[in-house]
């Protein structure tokens, strides 16, 4: 048995799951468990589930019921919603705008379709904290050829909050629809009414993995360029997980309730994270914007250390954090929010607190990290550079 | 290409080719450490990280970044030294 009470502070899309996702998984899998489109009760009893779900979570994104559809994952979702708006509107243009720092899902899905439509994937460029600059991708979008606009609400690894409302309006302007990515911020941040497709990562907030959701306006013009039937609307060929799709909208509708105390609770520990790192540990640099932020993410980069190194000494305390250095990543590559931020990429930390962190694990975490940090300079020999 | 093929203007050349982060900038730091005030280096790297810590860490440590070249997987940094500032507090 392990004796070191662990401290998970690695929660970004990715998060523990909520009790009342778990009462609602038990209870749907034992009710709900029937495919919602035959005729029998069994099957009827499970639409019902599956029609609450879409209407809890249409309540809370502020959409009407019938214009949420629930996919199999966040990356589907924002695959189809790119892929089927592109081909929707390929008569006015095949470009697609993003931001530099949109997640790799949303990037991928945007350089494919303008591939495909023989057009260009743009990517406005990004200030230090990784806030998007305004005026350029206001621009962007108002260029003549542009099939859709795609951003996030918030950046999931830096946490800083994206001026979603000009862009919209810049967007609205220009008759472009934009798909915002709420995957890192839906269940953390108030939604922003500044939408034409919005994505919601349940995983991310302490619902189920395995499911996700696509809502879009009516009026959104989009054609599947994929093999469909009736299921989601076209959207989601094969149907959804009723199980899932009730503990998805559970633990949304709970995590928006407890809001008010998660925040303030979380935001403290960011502060004392943000406020204590710079003070005891040498030559670190911490990202994003200090104000406008995710409530529960902090990341930084220490100089002349091995991320991967500092990972495992954390590991050795019992601590788990997240990193977008190379060192850490399957392509060995830097996090690309990083690298198009101007920052630091080695030596990274990111902290993403899930909704119950406690306080005695982030000073924890705060305790450990000089003397995890001087190991691994000194393995390296950084001493006195 | 030798070093003494290298244009004047790279000053000591710092081969961190085959390194991985955070190597290349650990090692041009350590000649920085070596080099006089205003001295001029150039470090040559072939880890992607490189392109963004070393302008990264000439901004935190007061350095001037004069030029970037990648050359296929090589990337070539020439960084013009600050006023040297007083080692910090790593030990």
């Amino acid at each position: 048995m392990n004796s070191v009470t662990r401290v998970f502070l690695d929660a970004g899309g990715s998060a523990p799951l909520h009790p009342v996702a778990q009462q609602a998984l038990d209870a749907t899998f034992r009710e709900g468990w029937a495919e919602p489109d035959r005729l029998h009760r069994e099957s009827r009893r499970a639409r019902l589930i599956l029609d609450g779900a879409r209407q809890a979570i249409a309540a809370v994104i502020g959409a009407r019921t019938e214009e949420v559809f629930f996919a199999p994952s966040h990356v589907a979702a924002l695959h189809h919603a790119v892929r089927g708006v592109a081909r929707g509107r390929r008569r006015v243009g095949a470009d697609v705008v993003t931001t530099s720092v949109d997640r790799a899902a949303l990037l991928n899905a945007a350089e494919f379709a303008a591939a495909r439509g023989n057009g260009r994937h743009l990517l406005a460029p990004v200030d230090g904290y990784g806030r998007v600059h305004v005026e350029t991708m206001a621009a962007a979008v108002a260029s003549p050829g542009v099939a859709l606009a795609a951003m996030q609400h918030a950046n999931g690894e830096v946490g800083t909050i994206q001026p979603v409302e000009r862009i919209y309006s810049a967007a609205h302007d220009a008759h472009v629809p934009l798909l915002l990515d709420a995957g890192s911020s839906l269940g953390h941040l108030a939604q922003p009414d500044a939408w034409d497709l919005l994505t919601g990562n349940p995983a991310d907030w302490g619902g189920p993995a395995g499911i996700a959701f696509l809502a879009v306006r009516a009026g959104v013009r989009w054609t599947p360029d994929w093999p469909t039937d009736k299921d989601e609307g076209g959207w989601f060929p094969g149907g959804v997980s009723v199980p899932l799709a009730l503990a998805a909208a559970a633990s949304l509708e709970a995590v928006v309730r407890e809001r008010p105390d998660s925040d303030a609770h979380r935001r403290a520990l960011v502060e004392l994270i943000r406020d204590t790192v710079p003070r005891t540990v040498p030559d670190v640099q911490v990202h994003g914007d200090p104000v406008d932020r995710l409530p529960h993410v902090v990341t930084f980069s220490c100089l002349y250390v091995d991320g991967e190194a500092l990972l495992g000494e954390l590991e050795k305390f019992g601590i788990a954090v997240g990193s977008g250095s190379a060192c850490t990543s399957d392509s060995g590559k830097p996090s690309h929010v990083l690298a198009a931020m101007g920052a630091l990429t080695h030596g990274n930390v990111r902290v993403v607190l899930p909704r119950d962190a406690s306080t005695a694990g982030v000073e924890r975490f705060l305790a450990v990290l000089p003397l995890a940090v001087q190991r691994v300079r000194n393995q390296i020999g950084a001493q006195g550079l | 290409m030798s070093d003494a093929h290298r244009p004047v203007i790279r000053g000591a050349v710092v081969d961190a080719r085959g390194l991985n982060c955070p190597l290349p900038v650990i090692r041009l730091a350590a000649a920085a450490k070596d080099a006089g005030a205003h001295a001029i280096l150039t470090v040559v790297a072939t880890d992607p990280a490189a392109r963004y810590d070393v302008p990264a860490w000439a901004r935190l440590r007061g350095h001037e970044v004069l030029a970037i070249d990648q050359d296929g997987d090589e990337l070539t940094i020439t960084v013009r030294l600050g006023e040297l500032p007083p080692v910090t507090g790593i030990s």
